[in-house]
């Protein structure tokens, strides 16, 4: 088992959701976030004088799965967040030790 | 120049320019949350826009003259002395409280076409707008053009503002097209507070809107005030019981559109039907638009985002046929006969012409005025990438809200 972590924009949010319906993914948590990376902030004009922001809104997506379905699954998110331009985010793939749903209690992959 | 009437008149006119920001609250709410400032900059730029171009050139084009389209230059920028009162009460007066309609009727088209058209575009539009469709209309109907002449009435603006402005919004939104993930994501509203405290902004104005119409503090406006109320307050129900009858739970967003559109059906009608009659007309103007809401949109998949034809194209279009039915000349004698349910077909015909005419302006000028709009600023609307980001963060570089967590 492992998690998928992935920083996006926030308007790739729906196209990243309808690609990863077609992987079939059985859940995922989404949070929205700020931060900043390569892109750094940007401007607002507020009455006339310039505001800095220095962090960005992201969209911080968690994903566990069986360790064959990552790579598919990885793949997917970067082909539909992608624009090509600063600020497109990142991926990180964690292991997992043990997953348990509490409804049922059942561990590990049948949990997931 | 008669006090009480113009204080009256003037007094109507503030409740009707405070619609226009209520009506921005109202599609704000229910629109997405990236594209809130967008949706409510839509209707506020027309409080500067319309009101010059009123003072210019559209209460003169509207109410000048004896063109049967259209009105003369007689009056432009408002050149008349203030004593003048050919129209009631004095014509400055009246000149200023249908400055007021003449805002709020192009931004109630603004709801068709919000997340996705390009601002320069709507713009232009609206302006274009004003001058090929609405300052006609208001000839034709209030300014002694020919459905005034034919013998037609519309007490408040259903065809001038009502089907006008929803028939135009429903044009516009077909020729600008669906929202990007129209159909596969959810567009609910950001905000039902806000929805609510706009539809309680427009019923407050509405007063102004329907009771000022009598133009005098007499007993046709204390009728029309009565009317509206009850009205709205029928639609409001009769939708309450659709929502618990389709869903099991009656929804705020739901009682907000239903008082609206009961609002929308009594306008042509306020002064002109008894008052027992507004309780039906309000009972039967939700179920009707809710039929073009959620079947008739579906069916032919066009998104009019916030639904402006289905209720004010489809309320006003039910209101102009309800008035050719209960209208009594003995409540208001500008009538010429009584409606069909008290055996006169004539007004009712009548009622169904200017309804068609009203539809066939409103198509052809949209259709001109878009194309034009679309040639100036290179195609109407905005890229992929914007509509995704949201129309604050790209149209205007303001954003409505702070983060959840405060961290910006």
């Amino acid at each position: 088992m492992k998690k998928i972590e992935a920083y996006i924009r926030p308007e790739k949010l729906e196209d990243v959701k309808e690609a990863l319906n077609k992987q079939k993914v059985t859940g995922m948590s989404v949070t929205q976030t700020m931060g900043f990376g390569t892109q750094k902030g940007w401007k607002e004009i507020v009455r006339g004088t310039e505001v800095d922001y220095n962090f960005l809104h992201k969209i911080k997506l968690e994903i566990v799965a069986e360790d064959d379905r990552i790579s598919a699954i990885a793949d997917s998110i970067v082909e539909s967040a992608y624009t090509g331009e600063f600020g497109d985010g990142k991926i990180f793939v964690y292991d997992v030790q043990d997953a348990i749903r509490i409804r049922t209690k059942e561990r590990g992959s049948a949990a997931i | 120049m008669n006090s009480a009437d113009v204080l009256w008149v003037l007094v109507s006119s503030v409740l009707v320019f405070i619609m226009t920001p209520g009506l921005a609250f109202f599609y704000g709410g229910l629109a997405k949350r990236k594209n809130m400032v967008n949706t409510i900059m839509s209707s506020v730029v027309l409080m500067g826009i319309a009101a010059l171009l009123w003072f210019a050139v559209g209460f003169s084009l509207s109410f000048s003259g004896s063109g049967s389209i259209i009105g003369d230059a007689n009056w432009f920028f408002l050149n008349f002395p203030l004593s003048d009162s050919t129209l009631a009460p004095n014509t400055m007066a009246f000149a200023f409280f249908q400055m007021m309609f003449a805002i709020l009727t192009p931004a109630l088209i603004t709801g068709a076409i919000v997340e996705r058209m390009k601002f320069s575009s709507l713009v232009i539009f609206v302006t274009l707008w004003s001058l090929l469709v609405y300052y006609p209309m208001a000839h034709m109907v209030w300014g002694g053009g020919f459905l005034f002449d034919i013998g037609s009435v519309d007490f408040a603006g259903g065809n001038v503002v009502h089907i006008s402005s929803g028939v135009s919004a429903l044009v516009l939104a077909m020729v600008l097209g669906k929202r990007n993930h129209y159909g596969k994501a959810t567009y609910h509203p950001h905000n039902v507070p806000f929805v609510l405290l706009g539809a309680a902004l427009l019923w407050f104005g509405w007063f102004g809107f329907n009771g000022g119409s009598a133009l005098a503090m007499n007993e046709l406006a204390i009728h029309a005030m009565m009317t509206t109320n009850l009205a709205a307050a029928c639609s409001m129900l009769s939708w309450l019981l659709i929502d618990k009858l389709k869903n099991g739970k009656p929804t705020l967003v739901g009682a907000s559109t239903g008082a609206v559109i009961g609002l929308v059906a009594i306008t042509p009608g306020a002064g002109f039907v008894p008052i027992w009659a507004s309780v039906i007309i309000g009972l039967l103007a939700s179920p009707i638009s809710y039929f073009f809401i959620t079947v008739v949109k579906a069916k032919f998949g066009y998104d009019d985002a916030l639904d402006v034809f289905g209720c004010h194209g489809v309320g006003g279009i039910w209101g102009g046929i309800a008035t050719g039915l209960f209208t009594l000349k003995s409540i208001n004698p500008a009538a010429a006969w009584d409606g069909l349910l008290f055996g006169d077909a004539n007004l009712f015909l009548r009622q169904l012409g200017a309804i068609g005419v009203t539809i066939c302006v409103a198509v052809v000028g949209t259709l001109i005025a878009v194309g034009i709009a679309s040639a100036l600023t290179k195609g109407i609307r905005v890229s992929k990438k914007e509509e995704d980001m949201g129309l604050d963060h790209c149209e205007h570089g303001e954003i409505a809200y702070p983060a959840f967590d405060g961290m910006d």
